[in-house]
């Protein structure tokens, strides 16, 4: 009996204590400023990144290389990590979260001050940057990407062209049209959702913007109803409604497969996919290597006009930062300046460069043929749309809700859809009102 | 079936073995020793599970008071908030109607495990072989089980392959649907955790004497007579505990669900939505309290089959 109390007290012991662990010290407001003389820099930094791939093939090896030729005495070491958002969430709990990194989308941007290191004032960084404000917190600057992405279709021009569309649809219905063309005229899936593989559904938030061709969507989105009667979710939800309804998809969308996607449209047994400029370059790769043409590979904007033209929201991808805790910090800023103007990272992924006036990739041709108005929306209110998007569950950028439009939209779900939005909107204005504003 | 539920089993098992009393009388300082050393053994394994156990457990009982996100500094004593929405929402309740497609499941399970342990116990040809053959689902990893039966299920994959090989042509997409996702699910777990519980029944079965059955024989029994009243007694406790580990496994199913469909389709469970509470839209705290109602529910549900079922010993003669 006595032994018994004896573990009792113990185990107790060890609850009481850990109960108190949870918060740490905060220091706040750190600056990383730019050094005036590249070869006194020095030190080891770490730098986290999501790209597996390249730090496996040592093409991050290549860029450090390149790096070392401007400043000699920083070595970089790389660490990439596969479920990128979920592990450095659990690391950001420490101190210990590398020198350089990309801003998990979890982190609150009021709370950036606290966990990165500023780069400058947006008034100064503006002038040279795109995206600033993404990361802009008190007048401050907190990060940088160094790519610009897309959201777009990726099609395949044999099989469209095949089909009899060769020009890019004006509206949803036009889209709708060009897919029953295919599926009738072609042996390819007009349309594939990669259902299984969850991201690529969350894509179709990026229609944001490219609707109305409004640089303040973002805020509309934070102020209004996404769901309400011509609004941009809506009308891009009300597209991969219908697809799906009239049965333009793949056969079982449950069991779909990404990377087998990818050689797959470069083959044209898929037509069309939903995703943004960052993925061509893998399209094209898998196209290589299934031996077709990666030429094949087409990129159109979302199919909706302003003015009689078309446009396309240029956005960041993930933004890189530099640890408030980071004991070198001039040699972390240093990696991120010359990996954003000089790695040439960009050009390597086709992707646009986040200088202001630097010339669009060569893929992107079409879209400079073809006059279509590129766009950077203000992100002031970015923070807020998360804030109403966790506080609501219904997740804009998460998979679930459209899971649930899909399965909506092939019977496999009962309900009515504008019921389905009259929920959404419902929900989302609901956690406006409390949140208030 | 929880992981965890079987190492703690092993960690008590471990104990109890160690700190076995040691017979005779002994002097002052010797004795003293003797109460000590158990203790010192124990040292590590206590460790691990107050690190590992109960800490995790403590912390999280802890932030299901508050409204952490996951990462920022700051968190708010909220009370009984997250607790209030938790039995106020019906929808965070609704998702246990998931569980009864895996609680069916268990049900056919457990006798499939009883009928094959029962044939094997027996002298039958290549028993060794189909006792390995019925394990052998146990040992492969979760993940790659996922990944190997979204080959099956797949449109033209190896079912409906199979399928046609008998003449029968489906059309039929096996996610596709909430109804038929749910039992394929259920039809997956059903193959990977049958061999545990049958290893359960064979090692419970073959503890029973030999004798038991000659005498049996002789009396005229056959093989449905020895079952029922040799077999089945002799394994009750057993079959009590597959119960208990098969209900609390059916509330908290994971692995399977979330990486075939990540809980699309309406196959999503009560640990996928905690899941996603707490890492998709950080609601951290709200995540711990659901993870806390969970395990009050096993509880409770392990108390009242226990009551239910009392524990009596086995008593074969």
């Amino acid at each position: 009996m006595n032994r018994r109390r004896t573990v009792l007290a113990l185990a107790t012991g060890a609850l009481m204590l850990s109960a108190c662990t949870g918060t740490g010290g905060t220091s706040k407001g750190a600056d990383a400023k730019a050094a005036d003389d590249p070869s006194k820099v020095s030190g080891t930094i770490k730098v986290l990144t999501q790209r597996t791939d390249l730090v496996a093939d040592g093409t991050m090896k290549k860029y450090a290389a390149e790096f070392n030729k401007t400043y000699p005495k920083v070595k970089v070491e790389f660490e990439a990590l596969t479920n990128y958002e979920t592990e450095v969430k659990i690391r950001m709990n420490t101190e210990n979260y590398g020198d350089v990194l990309l801003i998990p989308a979890v982190i609150k941007k009021d709370d950036y001050p606290r966990f990165f290191a500023s780069l400058g004032t947006e008034a100064e960084r503006s002038k040279k940057y795109l995206f600033t404000d993404y990361t802009t917190v008190d007048g401050k600057v907190y990060g940088q990407s160094p790519i610009g992405v897309i959201p777009g279709f990726l099609y395949n021009k044999k099989v469209w062209e095949e089909a009899g569309v060769t020009q890019w649809p004006t509206t949803p219905a036009e889209f709708i049209t060009a897919l029953k063309a295919i599926k009738s005229k072609t042996d390819a899936v007009p349309y594939y959702t990669n259902f299984a593989a969850q991201w690529p559904l969350s894509q179709w938030t990026s229609v944001n913007g490219s609707v109305s061709c409004d640089t303040q969507a973002t805020a509309k989105l934070a102020e209004g109803d996404p769901w309400a009667e011509g609004a941009d979710l809506r009308v891009g939800d009300q597209l991969l409604h219908d697809i799906v309804h009239e049965k333009l998809i793949e056969k079982d969308p449950t069991t779909t497969n990404w990377e087998e996607s990818k050689p797959r449209l470069a083959k044209g047994e898929l037509a069309t996919q939903w995703l943004g400029t960052w993925a061509i370059i893998q399209f094209q790769d898998a196209a290589r290597k299934a031996g077709v043409n990666p030429g094949d590979i087409g990129f159109m904007p979302f199919p909706a006009q302003k003015d009689g033209k078309f446009c396309a929201v240029v956005g960041p991808d993930y933004n890189q930062a530099v640890n408030v805790h980071s004991k070198n910090k001039p040699a972390a800023r240093a990696w991120i300046d010359w990996f954003t103007e000089k790695s040439g990272y960009d050009k390597d992924n086709l992707a646009i460069s986040p200088l202001k006036g630097a010339p669009l990739p060569e893929v992107l041709k079409p879209y400079e043929d073809k006059g279509v108005k590129l766009l950077e929306i203000d992100d002031a209110q970015g923070a807020r749309v998360k804030q109403i998007d966790n506080q609501s569950e219904i997740g804009i950028y998460a998979p679930e809700y459209r899971q649930n439009l899909v399965d909506l939209a092939r019977g496999a779900k009962k309900g009515d859809l504008d019921d389905f939005f009259a929920d959404l909107s419902k929900r989302w204005t609901e956690t406006q009102a409390t949140l208030g504003s | 079936m929880t992981d965890t539920t079987e190492k703690a089993a092993v960690k008590a098992a471990a104990g109890a073995a160690l700190a076995a009393p040691a017979p005779a009388p002994a002097p002052r300082r010797a004795r003293v020793w003797r109460g000590v050393t158990p203790w010192l053994f124990l040292i590590a394994p206590l460790a691990l599970l107050i690190t590992f156990t109960y800490a995790p457990i403590a912390n999280m009982i802890a932030y299901s008071f508050t409204d952490w996100d996951g990462v920022s500094p700051e968190l708010r004593y909220t009370g009984a908030e997250n607790y209030t929405e938790i039995f106020t929402r019906e929808d965070l309740f609704r998702v246990f109607f998931v569980s009864g497609y895996y609680l069916a499941a268990s049900a056919v399970q457990i006798v499939a495990a009883l009928y094959f342990a029962t044939i094997l116990s027996f002298n039958v040809r290549f028993r060794n072989f189909f006792k390995g053959v019925l394990f052998f689902p146990y040992l492969i990893n979760g993940v790659a089980i996922g990944f190997v039966f979204l080959y099956f299920f797949q449109d033209g994959g190896t079912l409906d392959s199979v399928l046609s090989l008998f003449g029968y042509h489906t059309d039929h997409a096996w996610l596709g649907t909430p109804v038929s996702a749910n039992t394929s699910l259920a039809g997956v777990s059903i193959w990977r955790y049958m061999g545990l519980n049958f290893v359960l029944f064979l090692g419970a079965i073959q503890s029973i004497p030999g004798e038991l059955y000659e005498a049996a024989e002789l009396d005229g029994a056959n093989r449905w007579h020895q079952f029922r009243y040799i077999i089945a007694p002799g394994i009750k406790p057993v079959l009590t505990l597959t119960v208990i580990l098969s209900i609390s496994g059916s509330l908290s199913v994971f692995e399977v669900p979330y990486i075939m469909t990540g809980g699309a389709t309406g196959t999503e469970t009560f640990v996928i939505q905690t899941l996603n509470l707490a890492f998709r839209f950080n609601k951290t705290g709200l995540a711990s309290a659901a993870a806390v109602v969970l395990l009050l529910i096993i509880l409770v549900v392990t108390w009242v089959q226990r009551r239910l079922v009392p524990d009596d010993k086995v008593d074969l003669t």
